[in-house]
């Protein structure tokens, strides 16, 4: 009665052997490695910047073990992290500013194991180092300054229509503006609601004046506030290419935050710099009287800029107006179905804008995005007509995809609203290393001391619960290694605590087993009771911590997210091997024999 | 081998009042250092600036002070960590600087001093971060509280899920009345230990209100009291060698993890204490105040081919 069926036992030995697979990688260890990649949107990784970089290393002398094309880069592994630190160096200065080299880590397990998707666990910052920031973005002062451009925008529209208003003020988050009669206040109701539909709108009596109070829609209130983020987000991913790091995180978290996580960054000094830059933007006339000569000396007046084609382009020093006066920039399509960007500039930046227009119709602007003093043209377009009413359109040469890059450009270069590091992570290289062969160590131990206690005191069946357990590590560390879950110092923590908390399900078992056999049950009727019985309570006791590992990881961050996956997971993995893996090896060693008088459980 | 053989059931529930007492005067204490110290909150949740620097030579803590003063931070904590080559900086927030640079600022004061100044771990936490973490880790202890409340509720009765959590509760509380009391630094891993305690003690009281369950169904004839003495003494040895051997693990993440895991090793070891303790002698008291009866698991159920095997 204590056999499984064939099948039963395949399947187990398939898990094993897909966890045992899975488990590999992580062996092999890591070789150091540089990764380039290009910057720009218009170059691609490919088989000739693979021997540009092979030949560069050539003369440079630097044996490399490996090179390979994956993904929009280039990765060369190295012998000894000297020679990768002199690669990284070499590479940098002769790809030129198109190209970003970064030091990087490659797994070293063979081929036939990667094709499979089988990678080692992903560390966090905490074990590896690296430095993880968690910015805010700031909302109020991205609604104030909508509404700051609103306001300017209500007066020159009132003012365009010759409605009478006695002021414009802002209070906090709702604009007043002031009439002196309810006509003209009707009039500029009626007025308002047309041209802002992300308002709303009520009149208000108070002393003797007439007031609109003119607020934003919720929808657009949360629009503004998503697209701030949005905006940020691309800023900094625009930022951190250029700190060559291998494997950067930005993500958003929450409704107004973005995490960034640079593995392996130790000069934080600079991340800082870089990430905390403002970038602004400018609008000049292009001078097209002159032709631009790549490496030549700009003639008087005029200053030389690359474009994101590669290009470049001579452009008066006069600036026609500031990224300031940019409003917002969304990706759409003109009347003819093209790709195109539309612009929307503020009261002010309109009048400028239509002056500009009117006396260079035929001729080309270019709007140029400046980051850290050094400028780049965002786009150049021909001017076809005058453009009045702050209402601009760029179509041309360029797909959806382009109309939508270059859209969150104008407006990271415009509006990105200010950000805030509120908290910052920095572990180094050398606690990255102490802490894993620390978490290494005592699971090590602990596993021992459990072990050892295990086979001493339930002998036979002591030694297949900590095989079991022995398998149960074994998928805990695959299944992290299949969903590259981030493993922390505290996820650590929690293999060794479920490890320790594993062992319950076998102990329940086996004593179950003991209470059976003291009842006087023959030892088969005893082992399947024990298994029966105990599975219940094994139930009910892993789904308890399972809640608590699930509240864990929904309200935890970072580190405590780390050691949640690791608890649920754990308590899975726990569940299969306690139950399915030792009670088949229970059944392969003692189930087969019917006239069984003697088991060694102590 | 065997440690734990009993002959006959050990009769728990008689030492009922001497146990509540005991747990009871333990909780008030607990509250009272509570109440009084206070939880010593780290810069996850106060914020503040958390400098680990290792250094070539044995740290003079008293230079390192001086060089803080003269940058203007004389209110900052130095003190070694682990060995007398690692310096612990701690800065709470300040108004007048701001924040993020701050570490750079201590660190390049440190290295012009001494050039062997190595950069081990630094942790900046913004004064919004921390009010977050509190809430958030609030909110996760209730819907802890709750889903383990519910799940026990369904497996078994409401009885049975309201005294598991007051057990808990009171471990929980007891855990943080050592971190008052001890002043030990009380961080975003400690609460990470606590909620896992949680979940780690309720699966104590699941064995033994299992067991109960069982005893009902079988021991028609007995007392309330027979049923849960006799429960707990037939649980008595996996609880024991269970936790033990939770124990050895924890052990060694709280003699071998460093001092990162030191703290939170050192809240589960409290908890495993206390949830041995709690869910014997805490939730099976309870179990019976809230009366507890035969009648509660009348609905027969499959209980009759339980006991018969195939």
């Amino acid at each position: 009665m204590n056999q499984y069926p064939m099948w039963k036992y395949l399947l187990i030995l398939a898990v094993l052997l897909a966890g045992l697979i899975y488990t590999l990688p992580n062996f092999y260890g890591e070789s150091p490695a540089v990764q380039i990649s290009p910057l720009r949107t218009n170059l691609k990784a490919d088989t000739a910047l693979l021997e540009r970089v092979g030949s560069i290393l050539n003369t440079a002398n630097l044996t490399k073990q490996q090179m390979e094309l994956s993904g929009n880069s280039v990765k060369v592994r190295f012998a000894d992290t000297d020679t990768q630190l002199k690669a990284k160096d070499v590479l940098q200065s002769q790809m030129g500013e198109d190209y970003v080299a970064a030091l990087n880590l490659l797994s070293r397990s063979p081929s036939w194991l990667t094709k499979l998707n089988a990678l080692p666990m992903y560390l966090g910052l905490d074990l590896r180092g690296g430095v993880h920031f968690l910015m805010q973005v700031d909302m109020k002062a991205a609604l104030k300054k909508a509404l700051d451009a609103a306001t300017g925008d209500i007066r020159s529209a009132l003012r365009e229509q010759n409605i009478p208003y006695a002021g414009v003020t802002r209070d906090g988050n709702v604009l007043e503006i002031k009439f002196r009669d309810v006509v003209a206040r009707s009039a500029g109701d009626k007025e308002i609601k047309s041209r802002f539909t992300d308002y709303m709108i009520n009149d208000l009596d108070e002393g003797g004046a007439y007031l609109l109070r003119v607020a934003l829609k919720p929808e657009a209130e949360k629009r503004i506030q998503d697209a701030a983020v949005q905006q940020n987000l691309v800023t900094l991913r625009n930022r951190v290419n250029e700190l060559g790091v291998a494997e950067p995180v930005i993500q958003q978290q929450g409704s107004d935050r973005v995490v960034v996580q640079l593995p392996g960054v130790q000069d934080t000094a600079r991340a800082k710099d870089i990430l905390g830059r403002t970038a602004t933007l400018e609008v000049r006339m292009v001078d097209e009287t002159r032709q631009a000569v790549p490496g030549g000396v700009a003639p008087f007046g005029t200053e030389m800029f690359r474009d994101r084609d590669g290009g470049v382009l001579l452009v008066k020093k006069q600036v026609i107006l500031t990224g300031e006066r940019i409003n917002d920039a969304q990706p759409g399509f003109d009347e003819n179905n093209n790709a195109a960007v539309h612009i929307n500039l503020d009261g002010v930046g309109g009048r400028l804008f239509k002056e500009a227009t009117r006396e260079n119709v035929g001729k080309r602007m270019a709007i140029i995005l400046f980051e850290k003093g050094k400028g780049e043209i965002v786009t150049a377009p021909v001017i076809r007509e005058e453009i009045g009413g702050g209402r601009v359109q760029i179509t041309g040469d360029m797909n959806t995809v382009e109309a939508q890059d270059t859209a969150l450009l104008l407006r990271a270069g415009a509006l990105a609203a200010p950000m805030e590091i509120i908290e910052e992570r920095t572990v180094g290289p050398s606690l990255g290393a102490d802490n894993i062969s620390r978490g290494f160590d005592s699971t090590k131990i602990g596993f021992l001391m459990v072990a050892a206690f295990m086979i001493v005191y339930y002998l036979m069946f002591g030694t297949i619960s900590v095989l079991a357990l022995g398998a149960n590590l074994l998928l805990l560390v695959a299944l992290l290694s299949m969903l590259q879950a981030t493993l922390t110092l505290p996820g650590m923590a929690g293999i060794a605590l479920t490890l320790g908390m594993a062992i319950d399900a076998n102990v329940l078992i086996n004593e179950r087993i003991r209470e059976e056999l003291r009842n006087g049950v023959t030892p088969q009727a005893a082992i399947h009771a024990g298994y029966d019985r105990a599975f219940g309570t094994i139930i009910d006791s892993n789904v308890t911590t399972l809640i608590a590992g699930i509240a864990l990881f929904m309200f935890g961050s970072g580190p405590i997210k780390g050691f949640a996956v690791v608890l649920c997971l754990g308590i899975l993995t726990s569940m299969f091997s306690a139950v399915l893996v030792s009670r088949a090896m229970v059944n392969l060693i003692y189930g087969r024999k019917p006239r069984l008088t003697k088991v060694a459980i102590g | 081998m065997e440690f734990f053989r009993f002959k006959r059931d050990i009769p728990f529930m008689s030492y009922g009042r001497y146990t509540t007492t005991i747990s009871l005067v333990t909780f008030l204490f607990a509250v009272f250092f509570l109440a009084t110290k206070g939880l010593n909150f780290g810069v996850d949740f106060t914020g503040g600036t958390v400098l680990e620097v290792h250094y070539g030579q044995p740290a003079e803590l008293t230079k390192v002070r001086e060089q803080l003063a003269e940058i203007d931070l004389p209110d900052a904590l130095v003190q070694t960590f682990g060995t007398s080559h690692d310096v612990l900086i701690q800065v709470p927030l300040k108004q007048n600087f701001a924040g993020a640079k701050l570490s750079e600022h201590v660190l390049e004061t440190l290295r012009n001093q001494d050039s062997s100044v190595e950069m081990r771990r630094v942790e900046f936490v913004g004064p919004q971060v921390g009010k977050d973490l509190i809430e958030n880790g609030a909110l996760a202890l209730l819907l802890v509280s709750i889903g383990i409340v519910a799940y026990l509720w369904l497996r078994f009765e409401w009885k049975f899920g309201v005294s598991a959590i007051i057990a808990n509760m009171h471990d929980v509380v007891i855990i943080l009345g050592f971190f008052a009391f001890f002043q030990w630094e009380f961080s975003l891993s400690v609460l990470a230990a606590v909620l896992a305690v949680l979940g780690y003690s309720v699966n104590e009281s699941v064995v033994v209100f299992d067991r109960i369950r069982e005893n009902f169904r079988k021991m028609r004839k007995a007392e309330v009291t027979e049923i849960i003495d006799n429960a707990i003494t037939r649980t008595m040895s996996r609880t024991i060698i269970t936790h033990g051997s939770t124990q050895m693990m924890v052990g060694a993440m709280l003699f071998l993890g460093g001092e990162t895991l030191h703290y939170f090793a050192l809240a589960l070891t409290i908890g495993i204490l206390f949830s041995i303790y709690s869910s014997v002698l805490v939730a099976s008291p309870l179990l019976m105040l809230l009366g507890v009866t035969r009648a509660d698991f009348i609905k027969p159920e499959k209980a009759e081919t339980d006991g018969v095997l195939p």
